[in-house]
């Protein structure tokens, strides 16, 4: 079953820092660099093999025998290091501990479970649009005020948070996604307040904080019947609360960002409504909230020929993926009547998205409810991006809007 | 060792639903075990233990198997089965025509019967039974978790895997074949209940109804069984083409036997989102209007695959001649 090894190639190697200001600000560039450079590329600074291109990265993410997330998926190795806290059970465990909280969660947040949703989180969404129209007339900032508000008012309640710090949930995902990256100012930002914020979190996930009827109370009813233990109850709770908000803000400001330089596209969509759902994942395969995760490889491996020693930790560009003009024509172009099926902005395999369904939840509640009530829409100045080491992030969207008649 | 599975790419379009048969042995009496692949070699979807898949055979009865391989072997599927003489007809297509090289269609894998945490397990087998408890033993090992396995059986011979079990895991292993030493004797393993200790049982009507009985004062969600004969099963599935009609867009498309229902309502311009393409992420669930989907998913819950009114398009397919979907 196993070929024989293949002649080691030389390996292409880069210096460059992909978690450096530059890059996250406009990560393009370097992507087409390494996409360009090999299949696999040592990156020096950090003694990390990077892959770029759609194949490999879609190769490496759904092998969870080969690469393994329990070492960590940033760049620390959790065999040698200690993590900033309790390793998640889910992202960063493999089978067999990864199997009892992913089929939990799974079965809250799969597609049938969430239908209840849909007609409050529309409503939800026309009330928001035509409260930021009446109040704000026709420029507002897209991101604060649509891309920012709308997943905190429909996530935290159908978790059953209560209403008291909600104010902490972006802070500490901002967080939790810097800390995939090296201790670079950006985290080192974040240190006076980290304690504080993850005591918030902390404290929200155990049963008495969490209202009847939520997903959080679902998981410590899974618990009741022994589908997990009560101590990994509260732990699957952080996970929603930690990777819930954050994706989904900076997924929608893709997708606003993704129209508000496309006015045909936009057309496009009010025209076909029906295509929000396709639309908000054309916007992550363009945009892809979550740029790069990392893997350790569990034996010696040859990728495309080249040799990745057992521990070593494997960097996966899924923004660059997600781009590779190999698997994607025109790959830069943010295109309506393009299939994006099959992008790996939610990673692929077994760890991939569990709440993928309720990104597309929110996303397809606000863009349909905006695409009603809006016929143009449209940048009015240069839109800000906020530095993160893991997610194409944004502090502001300023945009003006033409209401539909 | 060196791994290289990144030479193999996901194949997107065809249906991913007919595997190999790799190699069929026979492991005990009246046992055959049957070792599937994909014929491009690829992946299969991810399992865990305690999960079953649909198998299809070539006359289109479809019957469920325990997977009862190792998981960290993405390319094959391992099943075993049993020859029951009263049974419809499935096991001994298996046993009596089914060969190397042959293709079968196979749905799932699914799991009713996963294993939950816990500090202790004990495992209880009656015969065939032993298959989904086969991977639980292995998934409790790398657990670190404290477990005894009891397996009754016709006899030695009939027991599939007794001696890998014994050989393996030695006074773990408590092997009771029926002709030396009668029915499996429960009240010493379950007579006093244990709340650290979860309870799996696999085998015939029997020897549940007993175990069930037994394990009455024991806390609520202790015991997890599985019956391994299936009270009634669907009509034969449709293994040649069948028309979907796309509702919405009005559009009616011929699905040949070696097409995705995905592939095939996308070649007439219908949008549907997918991802994983291999029913197991739910991307693509789309909404049935009339017809009945042969239903391949790994997902869907029994109920939600009853109601017949949403599939999987990427690997479920069509009982009938017709399906209309609200595309």
């Amino acid at each position: 079953m196993t070929p024989a090894p293949a002649p080691a190639v030389s390996l292409p190697t880069s210096d460059a820092d992909p978690f450096a200001a530059e890059h996250l600000a406009q990560p393009e560039p370097l992507h087409q660099q390494l996409r360009q450079a090999g299949p696999v590329v040592h990156l020096s600074r950090y003694n990390v093999y990077a892959l770029a291109r759609y194949r490999e990265v879609h190769a490496a993410l759904v092998d969870w025998q080969t690469f393994q997330s329990a070492a960590g998926v940033g760049l620390a190795d959790f065999r040698k290091e200690k993590p900033w806290r309790p390793p998640s059970l889910l992202l960063e465990a493999d089978p067999p501990h990864h199997d009892a909280p992913r089929r939990v969660l799974r079965e809250i947040l799969a597609p049938p479970a969430l239908r209840r949703l849909r007609a409050t989180w529309q409503t939800v969404a026309e009330e928001l649009v035509d409260t930021v129209l009446a109040d704000r007339g026709r420029e507002f900032d897209a991101f604060t005020d649509l891309a920012g508000a709308f997943p905190l008012r429909v996530f935290p309640d159908a978790v059953g948070l209560g209403p008291e710090g909600r104010e902490n949930l972006l802070p500490y995902g901002n967080m939790a996604f810097n800390a995939f990256g090296p201790a670079n100012d950006l985290v080192k930002a974040d240190a006076d307040r980290a304690a504080g914020l993850a005591a918030w979190v902390n404290a929200q996930c155990a049963r008495e904080a969490l209202s009847e009827d939520g997903f959080g109370s679902r998981i410590w009813a899974a618990a009741d019947r022994g589908d997990l233990t009560h101590t990994q109850a509260p732990l699957v709770v952080r996970s929603l609360l930690t990777a819930g908000v954050d994706t989904t803000v900076h997924g929608l400001a893709a997708a606003l960002y993704a129209f508000a330089t496309h006015p045909d596209q936009w057309q496009r969509l009010r025209e076909r409504p029906e295509s929000a759902r396709v639309a908000f994942d054309e916007a992550v395969r363009w945009q892809s909230p979550v740029q790069t995760f990392f893997r350790t490889a569990t034996t010696d491996v040859t990728i495309a020929g080249a040799r990745i020693p057992e521990g070593a930790k494997i960097l996966m560009f899924l923004g660059a993926a997600n781009r590779d003009p190999v698997r994607w024509p025109d790959a830069d172009r943010f295109d309506l009547t393009r299939d994006p099926s099959g992008h790996v902005g939610f990673g692929m395999g077994i760890h991939q998205c569990v709440g993928q369904h309720v990104a597309r939840l929110e996303a397809e509640a606000l863009l349909t409810a905006l695409a009603r009530r809006v016929a143009h829409i449209e940048l009015t100045g240069e839109p800000r991006r906020h530095l993160n080491n893991t997610l194409r992030s944004w502090a502001a969207l300023p945009v003006t809007v033409r209401p539909a008649r | 060792m060196v791994a290289d599975s990144l030479l193999r790419v996901p194949q997107t379009a065809l249906s991913r639903v007919t595997l190999g048969i790799r190699a069929k042995d026979t492991i005990a009496d009246g046992v055959v075990s049957l070792t599937l692949a994909h014929p491009d070699g690829g992946r299969l979807p991810d399992w865990t233990p305690g999960s079953h898949i649909d198998l299809v055979l070539p006359e289109g009865t479809t019957r469920q198997y325990s997977l009862c391989g190792d998981r960290w072997d993405p390319y094959t599927y391992r099943i075993a089965v049993l020859r029951e003489p009263a049974g419809r007809g499935g096991s001994a297509y298996v046993h009596d025509r089914l060969a190397p090289g042959d293709l079968v269609g196979v749905g799932g894998p699914r799991n009713h019967f996963p294993l939950v945490p816990a500090d202790r397990y004990l495992f209880i087998a009656g015969g065939i039974g032993i298959t989904p408890l086969l991977p639980m033993i292995h998934q409790a090992e790398l657990m670190g978790a404290d477990w005894q396995l009891l397996y009754g059986g016709r006899s030695r011979a009939s027991m599939a895997f007794r001696e890998e079990l014994s050989a393996a895991h030695g006074d773990r292993v408590h092997i009771s074949p029926q002709d030396e030493c009668g029915l499996l004797d429960l009240a010493p393993w379950l007579g006093t209940p244990d709340p650290g200790t979860k309870v799996y049982c696999c085998g015939p009507a029997p020897l549940l109804a007993a175990v069930e009985q037994t394990c009455a004062a024991w806390p609520p969600y202790s015991l997890r069984t599985e019956r391994f004969t299936a009270a009634a099963l669907p009509e034969p599935v449709h293994q040649t083409a069948f028309e979907v009609e796309l509702r919405r867009t009005g559009r009616t498309v011929t699905v040949m036997p070696d097409t995705s229902v995905l592939h095939a309502v996308r070649q007439v311009g219908a949008d549907v989102l997918s991802s994983c393409e291999q029913g197991t992420c739910g991307t693509c669930l789309t909404p049935v209007l009339e017809g009945t989907p042969d239903h391949r998913d790994s997902i869907l819950a029994d109920h939600e695959r009853a109601a017949n009114d949403c599939m999987l398009p990427c690997v479920s397919r069509s009982r009938g001649d017709r399906l209309v979907l609200d595309l």
